[in-house]
């Protein structure tokens, strides 16, 4: 504790982390309602391809989300759907894309986690893990080259996403041009199916920190108060010209890596491990032993967020499909250089 | 005064840093080097913080550019060669070029390739890849000829809203010259009737127009006369000009530098024989590399690409059918 805080300085951080520990609580419980809903419409057939949950991870997700302001740049993890929510996205968005409404951000030409409003910062991800490193890292190079300062970047990824080209290309990249990049790994053991001992050698993630020159940071990525001090930090440190800082968040997928996806290969004794632990019910508790709600209280957020959930898919589900026959078929934001070809 | 290919392209990026200051240009050794074949020189001089060497990272190039534009930046990325582009293929292929079309949010960027064959250059900077792009939608892909299309048309890149990949030939750099540089020039996706003829056309692009025009001069003192049709971009391709010669000519044959299986030449057949097969007096031909990786001795490398002479030889066999 800084010596030269005042009692009430004190006070007054104890009331803004109470605040913010409450703040993300709330993403993670709206996250993993929607979640629980996508769930649910797949397994009825209500949603056309594959639908990836982040059960386990909101608690490191909501950090990242709340960690970040208006003018950041945010390319989230298919399992960030608390971080989206805190960073603003809307469940509207959400439900749209997975269901495919032509009122939609992505308006059924791409979908599930697919999605984002790249005017606002949030990055629509690709596929390929770790291409969206090099992304972030130029939009941070182009605030710089407009003289805008104050200004940080998010990418996540998983554990899986530090094995490939892009990741390595993109860190190295981050720290030769010292940009404020947090970079978020949700190391959850598993790359679909592929555990950490066939996906890395060293002993720690953070441990490559070092080796590209740059910061790095451990969370208990199952304790929300820990994931919220250490994005804080990064995202401050980021902020304040440290140039970039690698997370490393540790927990446990508690899910297939989709909906289609049984997990089998985690074996019980992971599970029962601390890693496995559930963050929103440590969360809970924890709130319920600083007394800062009632269970009553907790009950009730649960059912708001359900309610909402509930109302925003209801909405979506009387919205209008992509019409093929209305569509644009035309590739160019350049339209008068798209080509045109005749299907018969 | 007299301005080489290469010249037009670095005297391209100056004005488009002078005139636009979204404009950055980001590549390995662009910067005070002024690149591997001094593409940029002095322009990290001129315009300081704007050319930017970059680690050898093409994935990441590319990447960060796809993000700068999203942003409202205009890059131009330089491969030190066409081949290395390869490295940075996710970027540019699934990230850049459907990014519009996904997001309605447009991404600017230009890819410069410095591509084809030189003597002595060998299978890793050779290669012409204008192909592979052209194959993805969301993707403009320039093939420019001329000293005056290679200024002209990387500035028409620069101000498009889409990806652009520039295959600048490096076989035309030093030598192919002009007088000055165009104040006006064709819009993207025009072809340009290089030599007009009435007998066959020979429809070429990039280095390869100036192959097809040395032939259509030797021909023309046999009395026969070549119309040979410069594509400029080959995606897209303006199938209405290569209809309209072959409307003149009722002969085709295509040239291209890349690899024969699908392509540049298979596609213009395909889009004549479709729709204008009636225009047709024989049977379409086309030319292109040998089915191999490029082969590093000048012997084999001269060999393996089309040339005026093997060209010629295309013609003659063209004119028999």
């Amino acid at each position: 504790m800084d010596q030269t805080l005042t009692s009430s300085d004190r006070v007054s951080e104890a009331e803004s982390s109470r605040q913010a520990f409450l703040a993300g609580f709330g993403w993670m419980l709206l996250a993993r309602t929607i979640d629980e809903k996508f769930a649910s419409l797949y397994r009825a057939g209500k949603i056309h391809g594959g639908v990836y949950i982040g059960k386990g991870q909101e608690a490191l997700s909501a950090a990242v989300g709340m960690a970040l302001r208006e003018g950041d740049v945010f390319a989230p993890l298919i399992r960030d759907g608390a971080g989206r929510l805190a960073f603003g996205e809307s469940i509207l968005d959400a439900a749209r894309t997975y269901m495919g409404s032509s009122l939609g951000p992505m308006r059924g030409r791409d979908g599930s986690v697919h999605r984002g409003r790249p005017r606002e910062g949030l990055l629509p991800m690709l596929s390929h893990l770790g291409a969206m490193i090099p992304v972030v890292n130029g939009a941070l190079m182009a605030k710089r080259f407009k003289g805008q300062s104050g200004f940080v970047g998010a990418a996540c990824i998983g554990d899986g996403a530090t094995s490939t080209g892009a990741f390595h290309e993109g860190l190295n990249q981050a720290a030769v041009e010292n940009l404020p990049l947090v970079l978020v790994v949700a190391d959850n053991q598993f790359a679909y199916s592929t555990p950490t001992t066939s996906q890395f050698a060293c002993a720690s993630l953070v441990d490559k920190a070092k080796g590209y020159g740059v910061r790095g940071h451990t969370a208990d990525g199952v304790d929300l108060g820990d994931c919220l001090r250490v994005l804080s930090r990064a995202a401050d440190l980021a902020r304040g010209g440290d140039g970039p800082q690698l997370v490393i968040g540790n927990l446990l997928r508690l899910c297939g890596h989709g909906e289609h996806d049984d997990a089998h290969y985690i074996s019980p004794e992971l599970k029962a491990s601390p890693l496995g632990q559930d963050c929103i019910e440590l969360a809970e508790q924890r709130i319920l032993d600083e007394s800062w709600a009632t269970a009553s209280d907790i009950a009730e957020w649960k059912a708001t967020r359900i309610k909402s959930v509930e109302e925003t898919v209801a909405q979506v589900q009387r919205e209008p499909s992509p019409d093929p026959y209305k569509e644009s078929w035309y590739a160019l934001a350049s339209k008068h250089l798209s080509e045109t070809y005749e299907n018969f | 005064m007299s301005i080489t290919y290469l010249e037009a392209i670095r005297e391209a990026q100056a004005r488009a840093l002078a005139e636009d200051s979204r404009v950055y240009i980001y590549g390995q050794d662009v910067g005070e080097f002024g690149g591997a074949f001094k593409a940029t020189k002095n322009l990290a001089a001129e315009f300081p913080g704007r050319v930017k060497d970059a680690p050898i990272s093409e994935d990441a190039m590319v990447g960060s550019a796809i993000g700068a534009a999203i942003e409202g930046m205009r890059p131009i990325i330089e491969m030190q060669f066409a081949d290395f582009s390869v490295a940075g293929f996710n970027q540019i292929v699934n990230h850049a070029a459907a990014f519009h079309w996904r997001t309605r949010v447009p991404c600017p960027i230009v890819v410069r390739l410095p591509s084809g064959g030189v003597s002595g250059s060998g299978p890793f900077h050779s290669q012409s890849l204008e192909t592979i792009y052209a194959h993805y939608p969301g993707l403009i892909v320039m093939t420019p000829a001329t000293v005056e299309d290679a200024y002209s048309m990387l500035l028409e890149a620069v101000a498009i809203d889409d990806p652009v990949i520039f295959c600048e030939h490096k076989f035309l750099y030093y030598h192919l010259k002009a007088e000055s540089l165009p104040t006006e020039a064709l819009p993207t996706g025009k072809a340009r009737i290089a030599r007009e003829g009435r007998d066959m056309t020979i429809v070429a692009y990039s280095a390869m127009v100036h192959e097809a025009l040395d032939v259509a001069a030797e021909f023309a003192t046999e009395g026969i006369e070549i119309e040979v049709v410069d594509l400029r971009s080959v995606k897209p391709i303006d199938t209405d000009t290569v209809i309209a010669s072959v409307a003149r000519t009722g002969r085709l044959l295509c040239v291209g530098e890349a690899w024969p299986w699908g392509g540049v030449t298979a596609e213009v057949i395909a889009r004549v024989t479709c729709e204008a097969f009636h225009l047709l007096d024989a049977p379409p031909q086309r030319l292109n590399a040998k089915d191999t990786p490029i082969p590093y001795h000048p012997d084999l490398w001269s060999a393996h690409r089309p040339t005026a002479r093997s060209l010629a030889a295309a013609a003659r066999k063209l004119l028999q059918l």
